[in-house]
C-alpha cells in the first residue's frame, strides 16, 4: 500500500536496534570511566572473551542461552577484576598520568587477542542457530526478529537499573563520591578499593553478555570482534558525555540513527562520514558531550 | 693406537659432509597472514604448502634434494609483509618467495622481490595490477577479472536476471577491485543495477543497506566481501524477507558459509578454480590427503598454495642447482613460466600480464572457472 512507508519504518527500527547495540557496548565502557576515571582500550577484548566464553558454555557444556549468559558475565567480570587488580590498582598507587593506563589497557588488548587466535583459532565462528528462535517475526509489515527485541530491551533495562543504582541506593552515593574524589571518598569511610574491584567486575561482565548478543547478532565471532565495536564505543561515550549513563544511551541510539539513516537517504558510502560528521558538529556545540558539565565527573 | 680409531671416523665424516653436498636442502621462503584477519587464508596456505612439500619430500625430493619451506607471519600488513620478503630474501636466502596473503600487502611488498631479482608466487591474491610490478612477480591465483563475468553470465543465464543490486566492501583492495570487475561485467552483459550499496570491515550491522536494496526489487544481488561480512549479510538479507539469489565473488568461495550462514546460505552463485565437489583423480586426492592431516576439509586457499608448490617443484626439477644464489634464482625465475602441471585445480598453464604501459610483465593463471551454487549446505557445479 505505501511501500515507501513500510521501507521508513523498517529504517527505524533498524536504526533502533543498531543504536541499542551501540549502547550495550557503551554502558559498561561509561561506567568503568565514571567511577575508576580510566578510558580502559581492554573492553573491547574483554567483550570478546565473553562471547567466546558463551560459546564454550553452549557447545561444550550444552547450556541454554541464559545460563550461556551467566558464564559470559562471569567470565568477563573475573576478567575485568583481574585487570583491576593487576594493572589498574598498581598504577593507580603509582598515581601514574591518565595516559598510562590506557597505553597498558591497549597492550591488554592485544595480549588478549592473540591468546583468543592461538587458542581458538583466527577463523570466524558462530552460535549454533538452534541457541535462539530463528524465525523473522512479522510485526506491522516490519521484519523484526527475537534477538533485536531483546537487545532493545536489555540495553534499555540495563539503562533504567544502572540509573536506579547510582542515584537512588547508598552504593550509588558511595560510587558517585569516589567519581568526584576517591581520596575524599576514602577519609569518608568508603571502601574505595573494593568499589573500584566491583565496577570493574560488573562493567565487564557487562561488556561480556554485550558480546554474547552482538556475536549472535551479527553471527560471527572472532578474536579482533571487539576493535570495531570499541572505536564507535569511544565515540558514544565521548558523545554522551564521559561517564554519564543516560548519555551512553542517548549516544548510542543516535549514532545508530545517523548511520541506518544516512544510508537509507544519502548513501552507504557516505555512512560513517556523515556519522562522524554529525559527531564532530554536536562536540562543537557541546564540547563536554550531550551530558556532560563543565570540570564535573559524572557517574 | 688413536689411528685405528681416527682413520674410519674421518671417513665417515668425510661421507657424511659429502653426503650434505649432494642432497642440499632447497630453502623456499614462505611469508603469509598467520596471524591478524586474514589468518584464516593464511594458515589455510601455510597448510597447503606444507602438505605438497611433505608429499615432494617423501616422494624423493627434487632430484634428491628436500624442500624446506622458511616460514614468516606477514599478519596480513603491509609493512610486516615487507619486513619479512627483506628477511627471507637477504638473511635466510631463500630461492624464491611465496605469498603474501592480500592483495593489498602484495603491493606493498612484491616490489621488494622484483627489485632483488627474487621470484615471487602468490597464491591468493586475486586483485588487479600484481603482477604488472615486474617479471619476477607470478601468482596461480586466478584473478576476479577471470572469474567474475563467468559466474555472472552463468547465474543470469540460468536464472534470467534483468537487475540486480550490489553490495561491497569499500575499505578493502580486494572487496573493491572485486566489485569493479563485477561492475566491468554488469556493464559489457547490459544488466541493470538498482542499487548499489557499500559497507566497511568490521561492520556487524547490514540491515539499513539490505532494507534498502529490498525497496528497489532486484532479481538478484551481486555481493563483494569476505566470509567475515559476506556470511552475516545473507543471514540478515533472509532476516529481511530479501530471498534473491547471491552472486558472489572470490571471498564468499569456502565452505564456511555453511556454517556461518547457516540456514540462509542457499542460493549463492560462485565462481572458482576450485571446488570441492570437483571429482577428479587429483582433486580426491588432494582432499584425501588435507582431510587426513589436518582433520578439516581444505579450501580453496589451501587447494591453490598446494598446486603452487607442485608447479614450483616441476620446475626446480628441470634446473641444475649450482649454489650460486643469484644463478639459481635467475634460472628459477626462466623455468617457471613454461610449467604445465594439473592439480587439485585442474589443467594449469601460466599466461603473461603486461604492465602499465603495455609491456611484459608478470605472469596470471590461465585457467577456466567453476561456476557453483548453493544448496542445503552443499556447493552444486552447475555447468
Amino acid at each position: 500500500m505505501f511501500p515507501d512507508l513500510t521501507v521508513l519504518e523498517q529504517q527505524l527500527f533498524n536504526a533502533l536496534s543498531l543504536g541499542s547495540v551501540y549502547a550495550l557496548f557503551a554502558l559498561g565502557f561509561t561506567l568503568v570511566f565514571g567511577v575508576l576515571g580510566v578510558v580502559n582500550l581492554s573492553h573491547g577484548a574483554v567483550f570478546m572473551v565473553g562471547a567466546y566464553a558463551a560459546l564454550q558454555a553452549v557447545t561444550k557444556l550444552h547450556l541454554p542461552l541464559a545460563g550461556a549468559l551467566a558464564v559470559a558475565f562471569l567470565a568477563s567480570g573475573l576478567l575485568g577484576l583481574l585487570i583491576d587488580v593487576l594493572v589498574l590498582r598498581p598504577l593507580r598507587a603509582r598515581n601514574a598520568p591518565h595516559l598510562i593506563p590506557m597505553i597498558a589497557t591497549i597492550g591488554l588488548a592485544i595480549a588478549l587477542n592473540s591468546l583468543a587466535q592461538g587458542i581458538f583459532g583466527a577463523e570466524n565462528l558462530r552460535f549454533p542457530a538452534e541457541v535462539l528462535p530463528q524465525e523473522t517475526l512479522h510485526v506491522a509489515g516490519l521484519h523484526v526478529t527475537v534477538l533485536e527485541l531483546g537487545i532493545i530491551a536489555l540495553s534499555f533495562g540495563l539503562m533504567a537499573v544502572l540509573l536506579v543504582v547510582l542515584r537512588g541506593t547508598q552504593l550509588g552515593r558511595a560510587l558517585r563520591a569516589i567519581a568526584e574524589s576517591p581520596k575524599a571518598a576514602a577519609l569518608l569511610g568508603i571502601n574505595v578499593g573494593g568499589l573500584f574491584m566491583l565496577t570493574s567486575f560488573f562493567a565487564a561482565g557487562l561488556g561480556g553478555v554485550a558480546g554474547v548478543l552482538i556475536g549472535l547478532y551479527s553471527n560471527a565471532l572472532f578474536p579482533l570482534m571487539g576493535q570495531p565495536i570499541l572505536h564507535k564505543g569511544i565515540a558514544v561515550i565521548i558523545l554522551g558525555g564521559m561517564g554519564d549513563i543516560r548519555g551512553a544511551m542517548l549516544a548510542g541510539l543516535f549514532l545508530g540513527f545517523a548511520e541506518v539513516l544516512s544510508v537509507a537517504y544519502i548513501g552507504s558510502t557516505m555512512r560513517d562520514a556523515v556519522a562522524f560528521g554529525l559527531l564532530f558538529a554536536v562536540l562543537l556545540l557541546r564540547p563536554k558531550g550531550l551530558f556532560g558539565t563543565v570540570n564535573e565527573r559524572k557517574v | 693406537m688413536a689411528q685405528r680409531f681416527l682413520k674410519p671416523l674421518a671417513a665417515a665424516a668425510l661421507a657424511v659432509l659429502a653426503g650434505l653436498a649432494q642432497a642440499a636442502d632447497i630453502k623456499l621462503g614462505v611469508a603469509e597472514a598467520l596471524s591478524g584477519g586474514a589468518a584464516q587464508y593464511g594458515q589455510s596456505i601455510r597448510a597447503g604448502f606444507q602438505l605438497a612439500a611433505e608429499e615432494i619430500n617423501a616422494a624423493g625430493g627434487i632430484n634428491g634434494n628436500k624442500l624446506v619451506l622458511v616460514i614468516e607471519d606477514e599478519q596480513g600488513k603491509k609493512e610486516e609483509a615487507i619486513n619479512a620478503f627483506k628477511k627471507l630474501i637477504f638473511q635466510d636466502k631463500v630461492l624464491m618467495l611465496f605469498g603474501p596473503t592480500l592483495s593489498n600487502s602484495a603491493q606493498a611488498a612484491d616490489p621488494i622481490a622484483q627489485a632483488a631479482k627474487v621470484v615471487v608466487f602468490g597464491t591468493s591474491n586475486t586483485a588487479d595490477g600484481i603482477t604488472s610490478i615486474g617479471d619476477h612477480v607470478f601468482r596461480n591465483s586466478v584473478t576476479e577479472a577471470d572469474v567474475l563475468p563467468v559466474t555472472l553470465s552463468t547465474a543470469v543465464k540460468k536464472l534470467g536476471i534483468k537487475k540486480v543490486a550490489v553490495l561491497y566492501g569499500n575499505d578493502d583492495v580486494f572487496t573493491k577491485s572485486g566489485y569493479d570487475n563485477f561492475k566491468k561485467a554488469l556493464d559489457a552483459q547490459k544488466i541493470a543495477v538498482t542499487t548499489t550499496e557499500t559497507f566497511a570491515k568490521g561492520d556487524v550491522d547490514f540491515k539499513a543497506q539490505l532494507t534498502k536494496i529490498k525497496a528497489s526489487n532486484p532479481d538478484a544481488l551481486v555481493l563483494s566481501a569476505l566470509i567475515a561480512e559476506g556470511a552475516p549479510v545473507m543471514v540478515q538479507a533472509r532476516q529481511l524477507g530479501l530471498n534473491v539469489p547471491v552472486i558472489g565473488g572470490n571471498g564468499m568461495n569456502s565452505v564456511k558459509v555453511f556454517e556461518l550462514a547457516k540456514g540462509a546460505s542457499d542460493g549463492l552463485w560462485i565462481g572458482s578454480p576450485w571446488s570441492i565437489e570437483n571429482q577428479t583423480k587429483e582433486n580426491g586426492a588432494f582432499i584425501v590427503a588435507y582431510t587426513q592431516k589436518y582433520k578439516s576439509a581444505p579450501d580453496q586457499f589451501a587447494a591453490q598454495a598446494y598446486d603452487a608448490m607442485y608447479i614450483t617443484a616441476q620446475a626446480l626439477k628441470k634446473l641444475k642447482l649450482t649454489g650460486d644464489l643469484a644463478k639459481d634464482r635467475a634460472a628459477l625465475r626462466n623455468a617457471l613460466p613454461d610449467v604445465k602441471w594439473t592439480g587439485a585445480t585442474g589443467p594449469f598453464t601460466f599466461r603473461r600480464a603486461t604492465d602499465k604501459a603495455g609491456n611484459p610483465a608478470g605472469y596470471d593463471a590461465a585457467q577456466t572457472a567453476i561456476v557453483s551454487v548453493t544448496k542445503n549446505g552443499r556447493y552444486a557445479i552447475e555447468k
